[in-house]
């Protein structure tokens, strides 16, 4: 039973906050956006995207393997990221022959964790479309719980990134400068990664393992295409975020096909309309 | 075990492709391009569902989609940045679209749906069929063969691509048809161990050759080694412990050279 739209818009917009699921998605998605896009900004600026990507799949091994042992599956989806992060630090500490060791150290993180993953499903013979929601995500059956919890870790996790604002953006642009300066540089970098993979397994819960990417990066790349300045991307990076999931559940709402379709091909226009304005705007400049 | 038909197979397909996967992946990871890699193993899986749905062989999906995003990316990154941003955006997009087909195929009434994907995304090498697994062996065989004949120029444009275009190597040339290589790969292996485990195929024994060997001759070897031996070992583990797959196997075997290439390095270095 999918909900028709009708000639009147406000009637529309009435039905999307009649059901209590959808008023706990749309709350659900107004949080992670946020928090995806703030966090995302620095990634993006940071050009740990590949990272990033490893944390998000993270959240698949952390759920299955919750549910195998019967943990509350959203402790799942913070220790599997966390510890990911955990590792993929530590084995940056230790090394001295540049990028492409440094990528594969996350590639095989992040399929040992898949792998993993696979193997705590078919332990538990768990049913097959499970594995679709890990990974795809569903906005059906946010409990007022688990907006709760959202808001409590993106709350810190927000104030945390308001805190070290500065130093963490030096940090990102001229590590030497910000040693110079007496920063703790690995702390900020470590303190980085487990932000990341606490709003990347906050935000997978909502979208799936394999969409977080859609609210972390794009929003950001886009924001920075139309302006280096770091208060006015990140505020612009929030507002991106915060249209393509707004828009993308509305629409999915009103369709039988699933909110991730709506929420990353938003999200790819989005970038490319920066993109496109940004070539253009360059173009009339020269 | 091997009076099995369907453990031949795997034993034959796996070979082989573990030998693509790691001579193709010690130049991966030199030419830093695994995220590259990681988009082109999403598409692979979006390839296939976008096969079924339109009814074609899952083969022709997985490798004319792979091949189209290889070329694409390789054309985009020449002008201007094809940095992680543009490559993370465009295949989370992509993810998107795999998510609709896969709605579209539950509502589409043929049934399965889950388990095509599951196979897809995870692979099922035990679920080859003869004729499949001789056709895995002769790509895997005409990759590594493709990349052994082009070495040296690969490898110059790689390390030095001024002195590729000086010394008349088409560095570009050899630039976009890597990644297309890269994308036969992607797209034969994705039916043995699945879209998203493959990564660790072309990233782990690569990474450990390129941790333990800088002498390129030898890491190349050392990579192709790792990796068949993992595939040998995680087909063997996975036919003993019947709740083991061979996918979670492979790679977990896989990661486990990688983890000790590491820690053998690091005391190395220490000492």
């Amino acid at each position: 039973m999918t909900p028709s739209l009708s000639p009147d818009p406000i009637s529309d917009l009435n039905a999307l906050f009649t059901f209590p699921f959808m008023v706990n998605a749309l709350m659900a998605g107004t949080i992670v956006a946020v928090l995806a896009a703030v966090v995302g900004w620095y990634m993006v600026l940071r050009r740990q995207s590949f990272a990033g990507h490893t944390l998000s799949v993270m959240a698949f091994p952390g759920a299955a393997g919750a549910a195998l042992i019967g943990l509350p599956t959203a402790l799942g989806y913070y220790l599997a990221c966390g510890s990911a992060a955990l590792v993929m630090r530590g084995a940056r500490g230790s090394l001295r022959r540049g990028r492409g060791t440094e990528t594969a150290t996350i590639a095989t993180v992040q399929t040992v964790g898949l792998a993993a993953g696979f193997l705590f499903l078919s332990l538990n013979s768990a049913v097959l479309g499970g594995t679709e929601t890990l990974l795809f995500g569903t906005f059906l059956g946010v409990s007022r719980g688990q907006v709760l919890t959202l808001l409590l870790v993106a709350l810190a996790a927000l104030a945390l990134i308001a805190v070290a604002a500065r130093p963490l953006l030096l940090e990102t642009i001229d590590p030497e400068a910000a040693r110079a300066r007496g920063l703790p540089v690995a702390a900020l970098d470590t303190g980085f990664l487990l932000l990341l993979a606490a709003a990347v397994a906050a935000t997978s819960q909502i979208t799936g393992a394999l969409l977080v990417f859609a609210l972390l990066v794009a929003p950001a790349a886009a924001a920075q295409q139309v302006t280096m300045r770091p208060l006015p991307g990140l505020v612009l990076s929030v507002v991106f975020a915060l249209a393509i999931v707004w828009l993308g559940l509305g629409i999915a709402y009103f369709s039988i096909y699933p909110v991730g379709f709506y929420v990353t091909s938003i999200a790819f226009a989005v970038y490319l309309v920066a993109r496109v304005s940004r070539a253009m705007a360059e173009r009339r400049r020269v | 075990m091997f009076a099995h038909d369907f453990v031949r197979n795997a034993y034959l397909a796996g070979t082989f492709i573990a030998l693509a996967c790691g001579v193709t992946g010690w130049f991966v990871v030199l030419r830093g391009q695994l995220f590259a890699g990681d988009a082109l193993t999403h598409v692979a899986f979006v390839g296939a569902i976008a096969a079924a749905v339109l009814g074609f062989d899952e083969r022709v999906g997985l490798f004319a989609l792979t091949v189209l995003v290889a070329g694409g990316m390789a054309v985009l990154g020449r002008r201007g940045q094809a940095d992680d941003a543009v490559i993370g955006t465009v295949f989370a997009w992509i993810l998107g679209i795999g998510v609709f087909l896969l709605a579209v195929l539950a509502t589409s009434a043929s049934g399965g749906t889950g388990i095509s994907a599951a196979n897809t995304l995870f692979g099922s090498i035990y679920a080859l069929t003869p004729g499949g697994s001789r056709l895995a062996a002769a790509i895997g065989l005409a990759v590594s063969l493709s990349v052994l004949v082009a070495l040296r120029p690969l490898l110059l444009a790689t390390l030095d691509a001024e002195l590729a275009v000086v010394r008349g190597v088409p560095a570009r040339a050899l630039a976009v048809a890597f990644l297309v290589v890269l994308a036969a790969v992607t797209a034969e292996s994705t039916q043995a161990v699945g879209a998203l485990l493959l990564l660790g195929l072309l990233a782990a024994p690569a990474g450990a050759a390129h941790r333990l060997t800088a002498r390129p001759y030898w890491g190349l070897v050392l990579s192709a080694l790792i990796a068949v031996a993992a595939m040998w070992g995680g087909l063997a583990l996975s036919y003993q412990i019947a709740s083991l797959p061979p996918s979670s196997a492979i790679i977990g075997l896989a990661g486990a050279a990688y983890a000790i290439a590491a820690v053998a390095t690091a005391a190395r270095a220490r000492a």
